[in-house]
């Protein structure tokens, strides 16, 4: 089937192209985040033997608008010594950049706003600055238990960016390019059978950076804290909850581009093979925050540093290797011996696996 | 935190929580669909039959609350008291149903249903127009084998019985 | 030639407040914890905000209408505490029970054991962190017990069902099928249950180790029930002091070796499998027919003295104390709720622990807040 290709520049004018894509990547992520909601409330209940919602619109559509109103109309309540500058900017920081990343995903050939040639660097250095809105959504808040829990977020994120990045840079190797439309290109097997180790790496560590199951414990409600939006009501609790759910789709979207192929498929057009494959990694994201208790601060770390690090490290050496010594070796016999490895290094690595050497009880 | 069994755990979780994807929900659509409640509910009313009833009183005597008010005037006929007011409020009721036990002429029963809340807190209260049975208030079989006979069968959770439109 | 000065940082250990109303565990329970930075220093619990003046009530009321008094105590096992109560007034009064209602209290008990147990792991699995599902799970299966408890009395919490001298009715007939259907489909479930979460690493690394409640304090505090038993003492009541029936019965005790929360979590559910191997007992050999209520008067007068009438309930050994003057109420009514006692290590079983781990260990004492406070 040929992909049909639009020149990257359509429709010629850069402005025209600018606005176009501008206004369509706002509303697909709004639209998206408010089915992404309905479909995690249906999904987690049908695998709770329960219905979700489904009185308000047909199957529940419109759950997500009622509550959506229903958060806009509440009383926006300051603390009365915060920080009033940055408690008002903190939501924002906080969910621009979530909608910042869609600038570099290709939603079908050639349809990307903005084709830059260091895509991933460009994803990872914004992906970051949620965190600066988070932290600043704690301290402006005037109350210790929000700060603790927003330097608990920042400390978990600064952890889990090295093995995201290290295992993003095994799939540059393969790929050749650090753009977004370039990796895609070069998926012809796609690369989460070439580096599952660094696909389950990236998702792990993509995981805990939005701060979903089994990392929430800044937003678990049986906790101490209720974390940095304890102060917040109304539509900046509301931004926050949208900001949650559009990482989340932001990182299923990087996950579909750069391990699963993106929008390449055999039959159907191609903006729906990328929507199918966002919908399987949330729907996986979702599982996963259904069955799986949560981790400790100190758990959390641990795994980060001492597991993903060293076999992110590992992944990376192993890629590079393969790349250099056998360059002209057809990429499928990689399949099974990446596959073979990932599981000897996982294995391996779990027995040496201890917290504190031992030392330290659980 | 140990992994020594390198993630199986966790996969086997997983693969009981998709198993539930395939199997249908266990909810019950209510206000459309409803469940039959056992035949010996003890729902929220009193039901009263006046023709047996004689006035003794043991049925207040057994309500360790003192929910049940009994009036009675001493107009001998039949060898009976007559009633003149008998009233139970619902509102402090607890439904323990040890009135209904201690009844000796099988006068008092408790209702079927349910779906009884009320506005104020002084409709609670019935009188003993309102404690007669109608077919709109059914005798619950309660403490009374015969009456529980009569009554639909009770939808079971262990046979997958979830109601019905 | 430098020297270095030392710079040490004031911290003190600060108050913290775990209010009587959680966003998620059991009860309006306060604990006042100590903290130094994340480890717990010191925790003084505070209770009795479900007071309610139980034992003073008991004393203007007959002994039959006690009974729904003590639904009201354990509420997640209300079976367990009429039939404790009912054994004290029996042994106080000298009055005997039927064959029949001596096997329908088993029956009876055993499955109530299996639904407050449910309750009890679902929760602290959720405390853990696993968002709802366990509890939607175990709920599920506690809903199929209810039902039957339904069908035998008409109320699925506040039963009012043992009286003195046996049970108030017999079971109707679709009782023992139902019964029987649910003890050949249980098992399935809790496999399926232990699939789930027992096995998973994240479950072991927050549960295992955590809370430790060693040997000799929970001897010397008088814990019972499933906390004593996680701590490797295999203290059990239906074996060391057998009441009603239980002798006749072929059971196992689990008993665990380390005394954490996993393992109270897995003595819980190993006590349900118990619970399924007495009851499939206790159906084959139900006598037919036979009446399930001895002939008591109306107003029981026990002759003048004290009685204690203890079991093994799903919390621990529930006990109740009564003391007669001859007339138709006690003179004093006194419960030993066992959960009340086994919070007496609580601030032992958290101290150095962190904040995060609090949570667990107390989910994992499975605490009943209408027990604790009367």
């Amino acid at each position: 089937m040929a992909m049909q290709m639009l020149p990257p520049d359509w429709p010629g004018n850069f402005w025209a192209h600018w606005a176009i894509f501008a206004v369509a990547v706002l509303v697909f992520v709004l639209l998206m985040v408010i089915v992404f909601i309905w479909f995690e409330r249906r999904a987690m209940a049908v695998m709770q033997a329960r219905l979700g919602p489904n009185r308000a619109g047909p199957f529940g559509l419109l759950q997500s608008v009622a509550d959506a109103l229903k958060i806009l109309i509440k009383e926006d309540i300051i603390p009365a010594r915060s920080d009033k500058l940055v408690h008002w900017l903190a939501p924002v920081v906080a969910f621009v950049p979530a909608l910042l990343i869609f600038a570099v995903i290709p939603f079908r050939g050639g349809a990307i706003l903005a084709d830059l040639n260091i895509g991933i660097l460009y994803i990872v250095a914004i992906s970051s600055i949620t965190t600066v809105g988070i932290f600043m959504a704690g301290w402006s808040s005037n109350n210790k238990y929000s700060t603790l829990g927003a330097m608990r977020q920042v400390a978990s994120v600064v952890s889990y960016e090295i093995p995201v990045v290290l295992s993003l840079v095994g799939v540059i190797l393969l790929a050749g390019s650090l753009s977004m439309q370039q990796i895609v290109a070069a998926q012809n097997i796609p690369f989460i059978l070439l580096q599952p180790l660094g696909f389950l790496l990236f998702f792990t560590g993509a995981l805990a950076e939005i701060n979903r199951a089994p990392f929430d414990l800044t937003e678990a409600d049986s906790e101490l804290v209720a974390g940095y939006m304890t102060e917040y009501s109304g539509m900046k609790f509301g931004l926050f909850f949208l900001a949650e759910y559009a990482e989340a789709l932001a990182i299923s979207a990087i996950v579909t581009t750069i391990f699963l192929g993106g929008w390449r498929g055999p039959l159907l057009p191609d903006w729906l093979w990328f929507l199918v494959k966002v919908f399987i990694v949330f729907f996986v994201i979702v599982w996963i925050r259904t069955t799986v208790p949560r981790l400790r601060i100190d758990q959390l770390m641990a795994l980060a540093w001492k597991f993903l690090f060293p076999l992110a490290l590992l992944n990376l050496l192993i890629t590079a290797i393969e790349i250099l010594v056998w360059p002209a070796v057809s990429l499928w016999v990689f399949v099974p011996i990446n596959i073979a490895i990932a599981i000897v290094l996982v294995v391996l690595w779990s027995k040496f696996f201890k917290l504190g050497w031992g030392k330290v009880e659980v | 935190m140990k992994f020594e069994r390198y993630g199986i755990g966790i996969a086997r979780g997983l693969s009981v929580t998709i198993r539930h994807l395939l199997r249908r929900p266990i909810t019950t659509q209510y206000p459309e669909q409803r469940l039959n409640i056992s035949r010996r509910s003890r729902g929220n009313e009193l039901i009263w039959d006046e023709n047996k009833c004689t006035g003794c009183g043991t049925c207040a005597k057994a309500c360790h609350i003192g929910a049940i008010h009994i009036s009675t005037s001493t107009n001998l006929v039949d060898n009976k008291y007559k009633v003149e007011k008998y009233e139970v409020d619902t509102g402090c009721c607890i439904f323990c149903g040890l009135c209904v036990e201690a009844c000796p002429f099988e006068a008092l029963f408790l209702s079927y249903d349910y779906e009884r809340s009320q506005y104020r807190r002084g409709d609670l209260v019935q009188t003993k127009e309102m404690m007669m049975e109608t077919p709109e208030r059914k005798v619950s079989g309660y403490f009374y084998p015969g009456r529980a006979a009569k009554l639909p069968r009770q939808s079971l959770l262990v046979n997958n019985d979830r109601g019905k439109t | 030639m430098e020297t270095t000065k030392e710079i040490v940082i004031n911290t003190e250990p600060f108050v913290v407040n775990f209010g009587p109303a959680h966003p998620s565990t059991h009860g309006v329970f306060r604990m006042r914890m100590t903290l130094d930075g994340e480890v717990i220093v010191d925790m003084e619990p505070v209770f009795g905000y479900l007071h309610r003046g139980i034992e003073k009530l008991a004393e203007e009321r007959t002994y039959t209408q006690i009974i729904p008094l003590t639904d009201r105590l354990d509420y997640l096992a209300s079976m367990s505490n009429n039939l404790a109560y009912c054994l004290a007034v029996e042994k106080l009064a000298g009055i005997a029970v039927p064959e029949r209602a001596e096997y329908i209290r088993v029956i009876i008990a055993e499955l109530q054991r299996v639904a407050s147990h449910l309750c009890a792991v679902g929760f602290f699995l959720n405390d853990c962190g696993a968002f709802m599902t366990p509890v939607l799970y175990m709920l599920r299966e506690r809903e199929r017990v209810l039902d039957l408890f339904d069908m035998v009395c008409g109320q699925r919490l506040t039963y009012n069902y043992m009286r003195v001298g046996g049970v108030s009715q017999d079971v109707p007939d679709e009782f023992i099928p139902a019964v029987k259907k649910f003890v050949r489909e249980m098992p399935g479930w809790l496999d399926e249950y232990e699939r789930l979460l027992k096995e998973n690493e994240i479950l072991l690394a927050r549960a295992k180790g955590v809370g430790i409640l060693p040997r000799d304090l929970a001897i010397n505090i008088g814990a019972s029930g499933p906390v004593l038993r996680a701590s490797g003492v295999p203290w059990d009541i239906r074996k060391a002091d057998p009441y009603s029936i239980y002798d006749r019965f072929e059971f196992d005790v689990p008993v665990g070796l380390a005394g954490d929360c996993y393992d109270r979590y897995r003595v819980r559910v190993e006590e349900m499998r118990q619970s399924l191997r007495i009851l499939r007992q206790a159906i084959k050999d139900l006598p037919r027919g036979g009446e399930v209520r001895s002939q008591v008067p109306h107003l029981i007068r026990p002759p003048v003295g004290e009685a204690y009438g203890h079991l093994e309930g799903p919390r621990g050994e529930l006990g109740f104390y009564l003391v007669s003057d001859g007339s138709i109420a006690p003179y004093r009514f006194h419960v030993r709720a066992p959960t009340f006692i086994n919070l007496t290590a609580l601030a032992d079983m958290m101290r150095g622990w962190k904040i995060a781990d609090a949570i667990i260990v107390f989910g994992s004492i499975d605490i009943c807040m209408g027990e604790v406070d009367r």
